[in-house]
């Protein structure tokens, strides 16, 4: 083995387990891992939703929340971070461990000026003040703009991006040994991801520090990891060095994990361009304007701009985009649930523009365009069972219960879930299973467009896979028109044929997805490929990610 | 099943809803238990508890007791009432303001506004004093000045809803505009509504008692309230004039309290301890 | 400059209310049934021709509508509420002689109770389940529950007639005592039980609104993160949990200062204290309408002042408000 195995760990984990209270569908969270964290090294913990990943970096913190237990050892300067004293393992905290947080929206006091959130950890920890020229150059070592001014801020007017660096700096700021890192980038769009990555890498790098970084993306681990540790369970399934890892995955899980993260890779093109548009947009623009009070001073946000695209019968149009971008605001002005400001809509067939009709004569036009939806919880009534969710439409277009009930048998079979099921309610299902509902729903009508709003990112890769392949394949079997709003490009690369790029309300570049994502020509389509995570790694696999 | 399961594990709710099942028996059955008129004269005047009276008599020599079990039809009776008025203007102002929108939103929510604005308990004497009391006029004078809260309530978890996938995913079924407001919205929004509604019954209950301590409650009626408030003038000699139905009152809105508290853990389990107190 | 916008925004909103409590006031007057004049000069115990022409004159009932509107709005807006009909003398100068009696009640009581609920409330927050949260809980539910005059009436019962340690009504004694300290000492003996009775029902309120508010805001992420950058646990209670959790109560506590006067009725009525609930209550049994039209649109001004209050407090209690603009 390796020198670095030999080296004295910074943090040996042995027998850690953390028990669930009574009564949920599992006992442990974590059950009984054994893992050494080296000093100086980044390791990357990667699992799915539920795999305990995020609970064990908690236990190290001791922020395991209050019915839980945690039971085994961390051993961390020769003292076990369980069962020590409340004061002690405050000590450490903050300033021999740090820790980063996912959403850094909501990881920062909302009514604390954000210089004020960084003093007290020098405040708290014994540093004598003052503080200011600390702070300030603690917020511009992490590339912060006018660190001056940026002090006196309150979070709510700083970018995601912005707060997540404040983070940082909050957990840099007495140079821990250990930064662990709770998915640190899953709440940001990838451009900025790409930097915060970069931020942590050379932190790192310049502290000699070691970090934890928890994650789902095996695009993360190829970007910034050195070492890995794979999680199924509770349980630690793989570990090795990222290149062992990547390169050679021992376990069936690792394997199955590594295959289901897309890539962005060419699929062949399926080109039927001399078809007559099925669904055409023209000029589309939409914006808000919201007046603040009585007599404050009018703001207009344009959330598209002009926009417009062609989709044929048989075709998947990719929409592509940050957050902020303008995709989803046009999604869901095509199927007519926002109304646009100007615009020219065209669905084959009818003769006049979708945006100009009212209620009356949209209503029958309803079926033709059918959505489904990002979030598979909020996307089905709680309260209503498969059958009725799914057959809602029927029913609502005058079909008899009877024969509902055997069209919904028919559409359950068709996205794969056993009919038996569409006498349950949504809780009865996984986040994938619901998100199989949804499309059933949306198949219901027969519809000639299906616009599909972030379908599988709030779902598991493994299970992203899984609905991805399934909308692919009906959308071949069906001849189904598609629009598919993504943020993730290699979501596109792998299920559209055509990609329309966005950025603030407009569209900047659109075409093939072979040369939008392959051979783009505009800066910003250049620059959202470039920051795809591990983008060496996976769309190149022969080359392998070469070990430090 | 799960929600009864829930329900029995909060001990104080439980208690209150047993306090609350016994009130409202006395309340029906008060001519049976007590079968006289709370409002005629008994007996010597003044008398204190124990004896023949088990609370004593009044100035006019009225049995205490009658009046604190009859005086239950008309707490429960008003406190109900009024709620289930309120709580139909509330929930359809806030519905509607809810889901539609755009400047009937504005209109109602400014409507609301200013009727959150009007100091409540004064306005609810004016009411009463000017439309004459009585029990017509302290219900609506008491469903006047509580419907507000339920609509701010009701329109919070209409717009909510409304813009949840699962309502726009209806909306493109073809599933008409009501169909959606009762069976897609309304079923999710409904359970905090039950317990503001309980909540207000509460507080419903304790308007009156203080209208009618006030000398606004209806005059041919016992209730609570009115014991108390026909009695201040000898309360410091017979102490059992107001003590008893005070407790009466107390005990009731406290159970009924101990109830709302106990739908709101059970119904919405996420929300647990948190109180609802209107504004 | 949005402190002119913000000022001009409120004084827009107070004309609003006022103009449309005036109309309110107009119309309740002719809600019931009968000729108003009539109404309130029968009411009043005077109803010779007399009195109802001089009523006539007074709400300008021999004109149509419109013009009685126009003139009762104008009349308001100049402050001339009208005159009692009991003494004849004018509203506004009876309402203003007593306010400050009723501002010291229920600013007394108000103070009082958002120093000690909001205290009470947090200690509780901070070791929930304990002893001592579960004894104040029910102790705050019992008070929450329990109507306010009764307990006036019981506190009277305990200190003033069992007791005999505190004066049971009134603001000051019958015979008036001497020297500006003794007779200070003479008011505030004589405010501690109806400032105890008002205030404890509020001290109720906020005990069970900052746990709860405390209690759901311990569960945001950025509690944990203070907890992360190894705060001592006082400074996450107080700078981070604490510090977020009392916007809210702020903001009822704003709602609530206007609605005192309501509660001012019932006290003052119990401890006959000279304010203007006391003023009410006397209208009331007088059927002294015009008195209580005041009573009712001079409160419902308060409500406004104190919602424009709270409206300035709460941009500095949270930084978001002011940002959003």
């Amino acid at each position: 083995m390796n020198a670095r195995v030999v080296a004295e760990p910074l943090v040996a984990i042995e027998k850690l387990t953390v028990r669930l209270p009574e009564g949920g569908d599992r006992l442990k969270a974590v059950d009984g891992i054994d893992l050494d964290i080296a000093p100086g090294r980044i390791l990357c913990v990667v699992g799915e939703s539920g795999s305990g990943k995020s609970m064990t970096a908690h236990a190290i913190m001791g922020l395991v929340p209050k019915p839980l237990v945690s039971t085994g050892t961390i051993r961390f300067d020769g003292e076990n971070l369980i069962g020590l004293a409340a004061e002690k393992h405050r000590a450490i905290r903050g300033r021999r461990i740090g820790m980063i947080f996912q959403e850094p929206m909501a990881a920062l006091n909302p009514v604390m000026r954000v210089g004020r959130q960084i003093e007290e950890v020098f405040r708290f920890h014994g540093v004598p003040g003052p503080y200011d020229r600390r702070v300030v150059k603690l917020l511009d070592a992490m590339g912060l703009p006018e660190p001056e001014l940026l002090r006196q801020a309150f979070p709510f007017s700083l970018s995601g991006g912005q707060r997540q660096r404040v983070m940082i700096a909050m957990a840099l700021a007495l140079d821990p040994e250990l930064l662990i890192a709770d998915e640190p980038t899953t709440a940001l769009d990838v451009t900025t991801q790409k930097q915060i990555l970069a931020l942590l890498k050379r932190a790192q790098a310049e502290r000699g520090m070691g970090i934890v970084l928890i994650t789902h993306d095996f695009g993360v681990v190829a970007e910034i990891g050195d070492e890995v540790a794979v999680m199924q369970h509770g349980r630690i399934v793989e570990r090795g060095t990222v290149a062992e890892v990547l390169g050679n995955p021992s376990h069936d899980y690792t394997r199955t994990l590594l295959a289901a993260v897309p890539k962005l890779a060419k699929r062949p093109a399926v080109d039927k361009t001399g078809d007559e548009p099925l669904l055409s947009a023209k000029g589309v623009t939409k914006t808000y304007s919201g007046r603040t009070g009585l007599f404050g001073p009018r703001r207009t946000v344009e959330a598209v701009r002009d926009a417009g695209f062609s989709l044929a019968r048989g075709q998947t149009l990719g929409i592509v985009g940050e957050s902020g971008s303008g995709k989803s605001t046009l999604a869901r002005i095509i199927v007519r649930l926002l109304t646009a400001d100007a615009g020219d809509v065209r669905l084959a067939g009818v003769e006049r523009n979708l945006l100009d009709l009212g209620s009356r004569d949209l209503a029958p036009l309803r079926r033709r365009v059918q959505m489904v939806f990002q979030d598979p919880f909020a996307s089905l009534n709680p309260r209503r069972t498969v059958f009725e969710i799914v057959a809602q439409g029927l029913l609502a277009h005058g079909m008899s219960r009877a024969d509902a009930r055997r069209r919904v048998a028919e559409l359950l079979e068709l996205v794969a879930l056993d009919p038996a099921s569409a006498l349950r309610y949504p809780n009865a299902f996984s986040g994938g299973q619901r998100q199989r509902i949804g499309i059933a729903r949306a198949l219901a009508l027969e519809p000639d467009v299906i616009v599909a709003d972030e379908p599988v990112s709030a779902l598991d890769v493994s299970i992203q896979a899984r609905v991805l392949d399934l909308l692919a394949d009906l959308q071949r079997r069906l001849s189904l028109g598609m629009l598919f709003i993504t943020h993730d490009l290699r979501v596109a690369a792998q299920v559209c044929d055509h990609v329309a790029v966005m950025q603030r309300g407009r569209i900047v570049e659109m075409g093939p997805s072979a040369d939008v994502l392959f051979r783009p020509t505009q800066d910003y389509t250049k620059l959202l490929i470039d920051s795809i995570p591990g983008r060496g790694a996976f769309a190149a696999p022969e080359a392998g990610p070469t070990a430090t | 099943m799960e929600f009864l399961k829930r329900f029995a594990e909060n001990r104080g709710a439980v208690a209150g809803a047993i306090a609350l099942a016994l009130i409202v028996v006395m309340a029906i059955t008060a001519p049976l238990i007590v079968p006289i008129d709370p409002m005629s004269t008994r007996g010597r005047p003044l008398l204190p508890p124990g004896g023949e009276f088990a609370f004593g008599t009044d100035m006019l020599g009225r049995d205490v007791l009658a009046g604190i079990v009859h005086g239950a039809r008309i707490s429960l009776m008003i406190g109900l009432i009024s709620t289930v008025i309120a709580a139909a203007i509330g929930v359809s102002v806030g519905a509607v303001a809810g889901f539609f929108g755009g400047w009937i939103d504005d209109l109602l929510v400014r409507i609301t506004e200013f009727f959150q604005t009007i100091p409540s308990f004064i306005f609810a004497i004016l009411l009463v004093a000017i439309m004459t009391p009585g029990l017509t006029s302290i219900v609506t004078a008491i469903a006047v000045v509580t419907w507000p809260p339920i609509a701010r309530l009701a329109r919070s978890e209409f717009l909510g809803l409304r813009r949840r996938e699962f309502v726009e995913a209806a909306v493109l079924s073809g599933v008409s505009r009501f169909r959606i407001i009762v069976s897609e919205v309304l079923p999710n929004a409904v359970s905090p509504l039950i317990v503001m509604g309980s909540l207000m019954i509460a507080t419903a209950i304790l308007t009156e008692s203080a209208l009618s301590f006030l000398g606004l409650g209806d005059p041919n009626r016992i209730s609570w309230g009115y014991m108390i408030g026909a009695a201040r003038t000898v309360f410091r000699q017979a102490w059992w004039l107001s003590v008893f139905p005070g407790l009466a009152i107390a005990i009731t809105v406290l159970a009924i309290n101990l109830v709302g508290e106990g739908l709101n853990d059970a119904l919405n389990p996420h929300l647990k301890g948190r109180v609802r107190i209107q504004t | 400059m949005p402190q002119l916008g913000f000022v001009l925004q409120w004084v827009v909103k107070a004309l609003a209310v006022v103009l449309a409590i005036t109309i309110l006031n107009f119309f309740l007057i002719r809600l019931a049934p009968g000729d108003p004049a009539v109404v309130m000069a029968g009411e009043a115990g005077a109803a010779d021709q007399q009195f109802l022409d001089q009523v006539r004159r007074d709400f300008g009932l021999d004109q149509p509508l419109a013009v009685q509107l126009a003139t009762y709005v104008k009349n308001v807006l100049t402050l001339d509420l009208g005159q009692s009909f009991r003494t004849g003398r004018p509203v506004a100068d009876m309402i203003f002689e007593r306010l400050p009696a009723t501002l010291l009640l229920t600013g007394t009581a108000y103070v009082f109770a958002l120093i000690v609920g909001p205290l009470l409330g947090a200690i509780a927050a901070m070791r929930p389940r304990s002893v001592f949260d579960s004894l104040l809980m029910v102790v705050a539910l019992v008070f929450y529950a329990t109507p306010i005059f009764w307990v006036g009436l019981l506190l009277i019962l305990v200190f003033s007639v069992q007791l005999g340690w505190l004066p049971p009504f009134g603001m000051q004694s019958m015979i008036p005592v001497k020297g500006a300290l003794a007779s200070t000492l003479d008011v505030i003996r004589h405010l501690i039980l109806p400032a105890v009775t008002l205030g404890l029902f509020y001290i109720a309120v906020y005990v069970r609104l900052t746990r709860a508010s405390m209690l759901e805001t311990a569960t945001l992420d950025y509690v944990k993160t203070a907890r992360a950058k190894g705060l001592p646990e006082w400074r996450v209670a107080t700078a981070h949990i604490l510090r977020t959790a009392l916007i809210p109560i702020i903001t009822f506590a704003g709602l609530q200062a206007g609605h005192l006067v309501g509660g001012a009725i019932v006290v003052e009525t119990v401890f006959a204290w000279p304010g203007i609930g006391r003023l009410a209550f006397d209208a009331l049994f007088q059927r002294d309408y015009n008195l209580l039209l005041g009573v009712f649109l001079i409160s419902a001004l308060m409500v406004v002042f104190f919602n424009m209050v709270t409206d300035i407090v709460l941009r500095i209690a949270d930084p978001r408000i002011a940002g959003r603009a």
